[in-house]
């Protein structure tokens, strides 16, 4: 029979399965400080070993701070992100495990080093106490968010209990306008099925519009599947998967190389596999992306407006958007071009790799942020990021614009370090999520892609980075 | 893992769609390295006028009087009523244990989030989904009705309201069993110990990359 890509990733690594409920072996298990601390205590409590050490790729990311760090973990100045970092460390240690610690080269967001090391290859099962594990996805594997008790269970017992999912196909065909990038075809697809339009799903993207993304570009669709409900996105494999993973430190070797990318080539659905849903997007209607509100669902083509209370399907949203509305300072039918931004965010697992850098720089370079603008930062996805970027120059383009340029981490995607907007302060965010409070109690955050966030930077407001 | 098998309590409704665990939750509250005393912080920028950090004492907080699970009537509360997409966001396992220290046991919405629907089951909450329609008339009794209280039997997979209607509600069985029977899943999983050596070696073999 037919099989989609992910009964291929799914089927492969069940260990057992009665009633439908299934053990799957889990390849490779990336963890970080904040979902990791209880896991590795409740370890301990049992007297449990760690199944298979050198199935985990640790790193601290979400507490570290992104300006000086010469003074190692003991400069944090939050005691308690301080702990966390050092219990990272210090478990790490205990258990014999991989970490790239906070002030070596390869320390990172954990999404971004996973594949920049080859840690996420084609095929495996990947997964970390964290919910956009997904990104990983991108290089046809099967790569899903847990918890912390999933993290302690993988450490024991190297499976997860499972259920199988139902299968989405999304189908984006076309050729994306100039301008147009992975980030706007994601917000696109969430705008169109909702943030719990892939409740229940495994999200396969296809089609020639995907196809035609670089692996930079599907990480950053894939990273936001879950924004979309779907705990798992993923894109078959092709000679762009194989080109990227090629020489990578974890990557495999001299004649492991050509069995492995026999195998790898077969990680595509086949013809005529059936899914449980469909949905298709036309590439040329996608246009660029700015959410307005509170939710990633509630976005819109930069030539749009703020959606007026009419047009909301029913009481609840209608209600929903009233708050959104309250929150975010904006009213019905505002123009988004005439929304004033106070801060710029670059950086994030969704867009921080050095593709999106030099597509922002690019927009910035010999260019200035507009006097209303209080902060634009960068905070590239890993030292290696930033030491490529440094390397390109592109940290002096933004330095003379007027943007801050950090050191790597989690930073103002959810402002667990000292990076955080102030009550009120608008925002323009290549992040994934503008919840409220999420960068920072108060802050209201427009998420967008990486062009738009400088196009936005140097403008003072949202703009068609097109128009430029 | 405590066990789940019955609950008779006061339902609170929380009347809004796509409520994330960044709401749940705050990330300020994540560098706890433990597991319990999220409770007074669970909702807490909705909950609290002032802003919240680690350490603070909650009591002496300013309420946010307008919160509905500040009114009197929700005290005590441990059926927590929502709507659809509830838990989205991120996977932080603090939301379900902040709403478990806060003392609710169920929550009913028409759908959950996948992780967060996930990780309720692992602390002995029960997540039970019924239909929209279904929540909405839950919604429109409770608040015509102070004191309402709901009987959950997860043997019967039944929700009875006082006037003795009785919803019943899916359960995947597995999930049930280690409900009722207050399973630890990595004991259980131990025990499947020598199918997954052989696994690993069948895996080893064909894809011994993975391995190096």
């Amino acid at each position: 029979m037919a099989k989609t890509l992910y009964d291929k990733l799914f089927d492969s690594h069940v260990v057992t399965e009665e009633n439908g409920t299934a053990l799957i072996y889990i390849d490779r298990h990336l963890v970080h400080e904040v979902t990791s601390p209880q896991a590795f205590e409740g370890l301990k409590l049992a007297g449990r070993k760690l199944w298979r050490i050198n199935s985990v790729l640790a790193v601290p990311d979400h507490n570290v701070p992104t300006t000086d760090r010469s003074s190692g973990v003991a400069g944090i100045v939050d005691p308690i992100s301080r702990l966390q970092v050092e219990t990272l460390d210090e478990n790490c240690a205990d258990f014999g495990l991989t970490e790239f610690k906070m002030n070596d080269l390869r320390q990172g967001i954990v999404h971004v080093i996973g594949p920049e090391q080859g840690a996420t290859l084609p095929g495996m099962t990947v997964v970390c106490g964290d919910s956009h594990t997904s990104t990983h996805g991108a290089f046809g594997a099967l790569a899903h968010g847990i918890g912390t008790s999933e993290v302690e269970h993988v450490m024991a017992t190297q499976c997860l209990v499972q259920k199988k999912s139902k299968a989405m196909l999304v189908n984006v065909e076309g050729e994306l306008h100039k301008g147009v990038t992975a980030k706007d075809v994601a917000l696109a697809i969430i705008g169109k099925i909702g943030t719990a339009g892939g409740t229940g799903y495994a999200i396969e993207f296809a089609g020639s519009a995907i196809r035609g993304l670089s692996m930079e570009g599907r990480m950053t669709l894939c990273n936001m599947a879950i924004e979309a409900g779907a705990r798992a996105g993923m894109v078959a494999v092709d000679q762009i998967t194989i080109d990227y993973v090629k020489g990578r430190p974890f990557a495999p070797k001299a004649q492991q190389w050509d069995a492995a990318v026999t195998y790898w080539n077969t990680l595509h659905s086949d013809e005529g596999a059936e899914f449980d849903a469909t949905v298709t997007l036309k590439a040329e209607e996608i246009q660029p992306q700015v959410t307005w509100g509170t939710s990633p669902e509630m976005v819109v083509g930069i030539d749009g407006k703020v959606p007026s209370l009419d047009m909301a399907k029913n009481d609840v949203q209608r209600g929903d958007w009233e708050r959104a509305y309250a929150y975010m300072g904006l009213t019905a039918n505002t123009a988004i071009t005439d929304i004033a931004i106070d801060k710029v965010f670059i950086g994030s697992c969704t867009n921080s790799r050095i593709e999106d850098l030099r597509a922002a720089a690019a927009v910035a370079r010999g260019k200035h942020i507009a006097p209303n603008v209080k902060l634009a930062m960068v905070v590239p996805g890993s030292g290696l990021v930033k030491a490529q970027a440094e390397q390109e120059g592109l940290d002096k383009i933004f330095k003379e614009a007027g943007f801050e340029w950090r050191e790597p981490g989690c930073s103002m995607c959810l402002a667990m370090n000292a990076d955080k907007l102030e009550p009120g302060e608008r925002c323009a965010s290549t992040s994934n999520r503008n919840f409220e409070g999420r960068q920072g109690q108060g802050g209201r955050t427009h998420l967008v892609s990486p062009e738009m966030a400088a196009a936005a930077a140097v403008a003072g407001h949202f703009v068609d980075v097109r128009t430029l | 893992m405590q066990a789940f098998t019955q609950l008779k309590g006061l339902v609170a409704p929380l009347d809004r769609a796509n409520v994330d665990t960044d709401a749940i939750i705050p990330k300020q509250f994540l560098k706890s390295i433990k597991r319990s005393g999220f409770g007074p912080n669970a909702f807490d920028e909705w909950r609290y006028l002032d802003r919240g950090e680690p350490g603070m004492d909650n009591s002496k907080r300013p309420l946010n009087k307008d919160f509905v699970l500040n009114q009197q009537r929700y005290q005590g509360a441990s059926i927590l009523l929502a709507r659809e997409n509830f838990g989205c966001g991120s996977s932080r396992e603090h939301a379900p244990w902040a709403l478990e220290d806060y003392g609710f046991k169920v929550i009913i919405a028409p759908s959950f989030a996948d992780i967060f629907f996930n990780n309720c089951f692992k602390n002995g909450m029960l997540p039970i989904v019924l239909s929209a329609e279904i929540v909405d008339a839950l919604f429109k009794q409770v608040a015509a009705n102070e004191g309402y209280v709901l009987n959950v039997d997860l043997t019967a997979q039944t929700v009875t309201t006082p006037s003795g209607e009785i919803y019943p509600f899916e359960v995947d069985a597995f999930r049930k069993h280690c409900l009722l029977n207050g399973l630890d899943d990595i004991g259980l999983t131990m025990q499947q110990q020598e199918k997954i050596k052989a696994f690993e070696t069948r895996h080893r073999q064909a894809q011994p990359w993975l391995f190096a």
